[in-house]
Formats: structure tokens, C-alpha cells, sequence
């Protein structure tokens, strides 16, 4: 069957409103009646990987693949990119600046805390451009 | 009581269909249909939200009459703390309770003192690290429904004991039978009740095999036969048992700091608790251990089967706590048995788009393009809290489109056009 595909567009600098993609993602597969456990997962990976978008780049767009298999779910920032991916994912290790440490963010347990618990993820990125980052989950049947 | 009653219910008397409970609900469980609001039951929690929030006061929780107790040989009041922060001039406790015994009990129980034994159990329970992190209370009916229907993925958190008002019952029927020989079903266990979800609980509380509540009342509508009764008590029999421990958990924060001083969140208003089990449930919060959850403003003083404003009573309820008086020393000890889950709470697949996934994602279609149809205000003039609702209500066909007025209206004006008429009055001024 066709996929379902959800779009969000994440603000840079918006701070009050990150996670609302994330919020609004899981409140859909909440309805859509997938697994509890598989919708938390998502959840939190995901609203990792849009703080990111935000305390780190300049926003972008987010746009999930929902079929009753898969869920894949794109983040595509414009931002400064990762001269260092696999630097990046190393529990701990963070770029964030005084100002959002002071927020409560960068922890540097984004990427490690993704990987964790999405079942595939994927990070592209090109310096002065953007970071684009691809996460799957698969469901019972998939 | 009847196990069938709806537990909250709309009075069509009462109701001039202005949608405010509809936005308030929730679990998005109501609508208004013929101008009068309409309770789904299957999605209510019993939260109480349409209640504190209803101008018109049509919305109301099912309770017992006092006169429920006529059906019991041998009759025991079961004490929410909440009734003592109702009366202004009350401080002694056993004062409340021999009124109770004066109106036609037989014997008090106070829930304070069930509510202790579930802390020291809980905090035995954090220090040896029985319990899947972080523990979310489970005392509160309300949240307990909320989390089984918008939160499954949090339900193995919940702490596994049962209530104050459950372990109570079970209590105060063991003691009762051992003080008077009865049958247990001649006993019959009446819970003060400070709000209408423990009256759900108590017909299913969705942990226990056998709830032991047998009837519950509304303080509110005991409010003044209890006020006579205590202002005629001279000498105070010996009744409580409890000390400020237990007392302490109608309000925010006394469950909390019980089970865990140092790593505790209190959070209160049914708004305010959905708002932190999102960020629970994203993997946020994590320094907090325990989450004190309460779906009524202010806590427990704060249901809408009281009388008294939440933060006042809050006020009295601490002077009652530092108010020292003769307790009286429990019969029997309270065995952890009586204290557990019977079982787990089950979490229930219901899609509420239908069927199995695929289904509800060609469901999900229809319903985004019925959306894009309308406004994107949700103003409720519809009946429907929002325009994703009416969306989903019209794809479900439960409701029409037309109800939306806008739509309605762009429909009326083309319907107009041909006859060359407009809604809009024309103004002859050219300079506008």
C-alpha cells in the first residue's frame, strides 16, 4: 500500500516550540494504532534529533514515511554540518555552546541516544550546507 | 451500587451547549450535538475536567446516596483526608470521625492510615531497586486512565500497590469482620469521596480481581449533615489512627516526598500532568525517580466533589497536620499482600481509527483530506474540539460536514451568488 508521509518544518532558534514535531509525529502513530513501545522509541530518538535541528543548526524539515512495516523518518537541517561523524557520536562529546548548555541541552547524548534507540540510522552531511538524518524503525512485521 | 452506571454524565437540563467541556476534555471524549453535550463513554477517563469546568453546572459524576449504607448490617464510613480541610474550624480529627459514627455508621476507617503502610512499603520498594525507573503513583483513579488510554508505553511504571481508598476497603473489612464475626457481605465499606473517579475505581479499579468498595458518597453532598453532627460532638471518641504522614496525601507533593525526598516531581491539573508524561514518555525528566500525579488542581482537596475552594483547604489541611491529638492504635498490622496489584493493568489495542494498522492509515487519509476542508480554527462551534475531530467524527460517519458553520457559510453565499444576493452587507460607501 502507499506510504502515509508526514511533513513538519522545525524554526530555527525556537526553543519553545522544539519537540513539537516530535509531539505531533507520536500523537499520530498513537492513533494510527502502532505498538507502545515502538511509538515511545520513536519518540524519543526523534526529539533528540529535532532539538538538534535547532541548538545546532538553523531548523528545517522533517518528513516521515509511515507504512504498517516501517516508519522512516528524514531530518534535513540547513546548519554548519559535522566535520566529524563519528566524533559526534561518541556518548558525550558535544558542540553546543555555553548558552544552550545553560538551556539544559547538550549533554552530547543525541546521536549515541539515537542509534539506541532507532533501529537504523543514517547521518549525512556536507560543512557550510546541512546535516541530513535518517532514522528507521520496523515493526513486528517488518 | 450499580456496576453499570455511566460514571460521569451530562444533564440535558442543565446543558446550553456552549462547548467548553468539549475543549476541555482530555480524551476528546465529548461532543455537542442538538445544543446539548454528549459524554463518549467509551474515551472518558472520568477526569472530572467537564465538571470543574462546566459554568452551567450539567456535568456531574454518579455517586451514592448516604441512604446506600440502609443495605448493610454493620456500616463503615471509609475516610478520605480531604473531609477533614472541608470545615473551618475543625482540628482534631477524631471530632470529624465521631460525627461520622453519629449520622449512622458504625465504625470509621481513615485512608491515611492505608495511605502510610503504601509509603513505607513504596519507599522499601525505591532504597532496594524493586521497581522499573522512574515510578509514577498510581493513586490517582483518573491518571490511572489516562496513561492506559493516551500513555500505554508508561503503564509498567505505574507503582503496582493499590490505593489509599482500595487498600482502605480491604483493611476496614478484615478489621470489621474480626470485631463483629459477620459475614463480610453484610459489611459494607462507604467511601467519603472528595471526587467521581474513585467511584469508577472503585467498580474497577483495572488492577484488582475483587474491589472491596462498596459504596461511594460525595462528601459535597454530605457537607452540612456532617458540619450539625460535628458541631453537636462534645467528647471526641478515639477514632484516627493516622498520623500527618498519611493526611499528607490529599494534597500535592505528600505522596511524592514519602516515597522519594530527594528525587521527586509533584504535578497537579490534569494540563499539567499530560504536559510531564510527554517529556517522560520523549526520555526526559530522567534525575526525577518518582512522579506524584494528580489529575485535579491543588490535589486531592481540589476534586469537584468538595466544597471547598483547593488552596484553602490546603491551608486548613496543614493545620490539622501540625494539630497533635490522641490516635488511637491500629487492631491489626496491614499485610504487603493487601497492599499489591492483584494484576497488572492490561493495555487494550483499540485503534480508534479502526481495524489494524493499514486500515487506520487509509482512515488517516480520508480523514487529512476532510480536514483540509476546513478551517483550521478549532473554534468547537461544531461540537467537536477540534477540526482534526469533526474530520475524523465525518470520515467515521458520526457527523456531517456541514456542521462546520464556516463551511456551512462559504456554501450558503455561493448558493447566493447565482441569485446574486450576498451575506455580507453592502456598503455604499466608496471611500472605504
Amino acid at each position: 500500500m502507499d506510504a502515509l508521509e508526514l511533513k513538519y518544518v522545525v524554526e530555527r532558534d525556537n526553543f519553545a516550540q522544539a519537540g513539537e514535531a516530535s509531539g505531533a509525529l507520536k500523537k499520530t502513530l498513537k492513533s494510527l494504532g502502532f505498538p507502545p513501545d515502538l511509538v515511545r522509541r520513536v519518540a524519543i530518538a526523534m526529539y533528540e534529533a529535532e532539538i538538534n535541528m535547532v541548538i545546532h543548526a538553523y531548523g528545517g524539515e522533517i518528513t516521515a514515511t509511515v507504512t504498517p512495516e516501517k516508519i522512516q523518518v528524514v531530518f534535513a537541517d540547513v546548519g554548519p554540518g559535522i566535520p566529524d561523524i563519528e566524533l559526534a557520536m561518541t556518548a558525550g562529546y558535544s558542540t553546543a555552546t555555553a548558552d544552550v548548555r545553560d538551556l539544559g541541552f547538550g549533554a552530547g547524548m543525541g546521536l549515541p541516544n539515537m542509534k539506541k534507540y532507532a533501529d537504523d540510522l543514517d547521518v549525512q552531511s556536507t560543512i557550510g550546507v546541512g546535516t541530513t538524518v535518517t532514522m528507521t524503525f520496523l515493526t513486528q512485521n517488518g | 451500587m450499580d456496576r453499570k452506571q455511566v460514571p460521569v454524565f451530562s444533564d440535558p437540563t442543565r446543558c446550553v451547549g456552549c462547548t467548553d467541556c468539549v475543549k476541555r476534555c482530555p480524551t476528546e471524549a465529548i461532543r455537542v450535538r442538538n445544543r446539548k453535550a454528549k459524554i463518549i463513554q467509551d474515551r472518558c477517563i472520568v477526569c472530572g475536567e467537564c465538571i470543574h469546568v462546566c459554568r452551567h453546572h450539567a456535568n456531574a459524576g454518579t455517586v451514592d446516596p448516604l441512604s446506600v449504607m440502609d443495605q448493610f448490617e454493620y456500616k463503615v464510613a471509609l475516610v478520605d483526608p480531604v473531609l477533614y480541610s472541608e470545615y473551618t474550624e475543625l482540628r482534631n480529627r477524631n471530632a470529624a470521625l465521631t460525627a461520622l459514627k453519629s449520622i449512622g455508621f458504625d465504625d470509621v476507617f481513615e485512608c491515611a492510615e492505608a495511605a502510610e503502610a503504601i509509603s513505607q512499603r513504596t519507599r522499601r520498594a525505591m532504597q532496594d531497586e524493586a521497581l522499573p525507573r522512574p515510578v509514577i503513583s498510581s493513586s490517582c483513579p483518573a491518571v490511572r486512565r489516562l496513561i492506559l488510554a493516551r500513555f500505554p508505553s508508561l503503564l509498567s511504571n505505574l507503582l503496582p500497590y493499590n490505593s489509599p481508598m482500595e487498600l482502605g476497603a480491604r483493611i476496614a473489612r478484615f478489621r470489621a469482620v474480626k470485631k463483629t464475626g459477620l459475614d463480610p457481605k453484610k459489611i459494607g465499606i462507604i467511601y467519603l469521596s472528595p471526587c467521581p473517579a474513585r467511584a469508577a475505581e472503585a467498580r474497577d479499579p483495572l488492577c484488582s480481581d475483587h474491589p472491596q468498595v462498596d459504596a461511594v458518597v460525595s462528601i459535597a453532598d454530605l457537607y452540612t449533615k456532617v458540619y450539625n453532627a460535628i458541631k453537636k460532638v462534645s467528647e471526641p471518641e478515639i477514632l484516627a489512627t493516622a498520623t500527618q504522614v498519611g493526611v499528607g496525601w490529599a494534597v500535592p507533593g505528600g505522596e511524592g516526598m514519602q516515597a522519594s525526598p530527594e528525587a521527586y516531581l509533584a504535578a497537579d491539573g490534569m494540563e499539567n500532568v499530560i504536559r510531564v508524561l510527554e517529556a517522560v514518555e520523549n526520555g526526559k525528566l530522567k534525575s526525577v525517580e518518582f512522579f506524584e500525579l494528580s489529575a485535579c488542581v491543588g490535589g486531592c482537596v481540589g476534586g469537584p466533589l468538595t466544597v471547598e475552594n483547593a488552596f484553602i483547604a490546603k491551608a486548613r489541611l496543614s493545620n490539622i497536620m501540625r494539630h497533635n491529638i490522641d490516635l488511637a492504635a491500629p487492631a491489626y498490622p496491614i499485610p504487603d499482600e493487601m497492599i499489591n496489584w492483584d494484576h497488572p493493568i492490561a493495555y487494550v489495542p483499540t485503534i480508534r481509527l479502526g481495524g489494524d494498522i493499514a486500515n487506520a492509515m487509509a482512515k488517516l487519509r480520508k480523514v487529512q483530506e476532510q480536514e483540509k476542508r476546513f478551517m483550521g480554527m478549532d473554534c468547537g462551534a461544531c461540537g467537536a474540539p477540534s477540526c482534526h475531530a469533526l474530520a475524523e467524527d465525518v470520515a467515521e460517519g458520526r457527523a456531517n460536514e456541514d456542521q462546520c458553520i464556516f463551511l456551512l457559510r462559504e456554501k450558503m453565499q455561493r448558493l447566493l451568488n447565482s441569485h446574486k444576493i450576498s451575506l455580507e452587507r453592502e456598503t455604499t460607501d466608496d471611500s472605504e
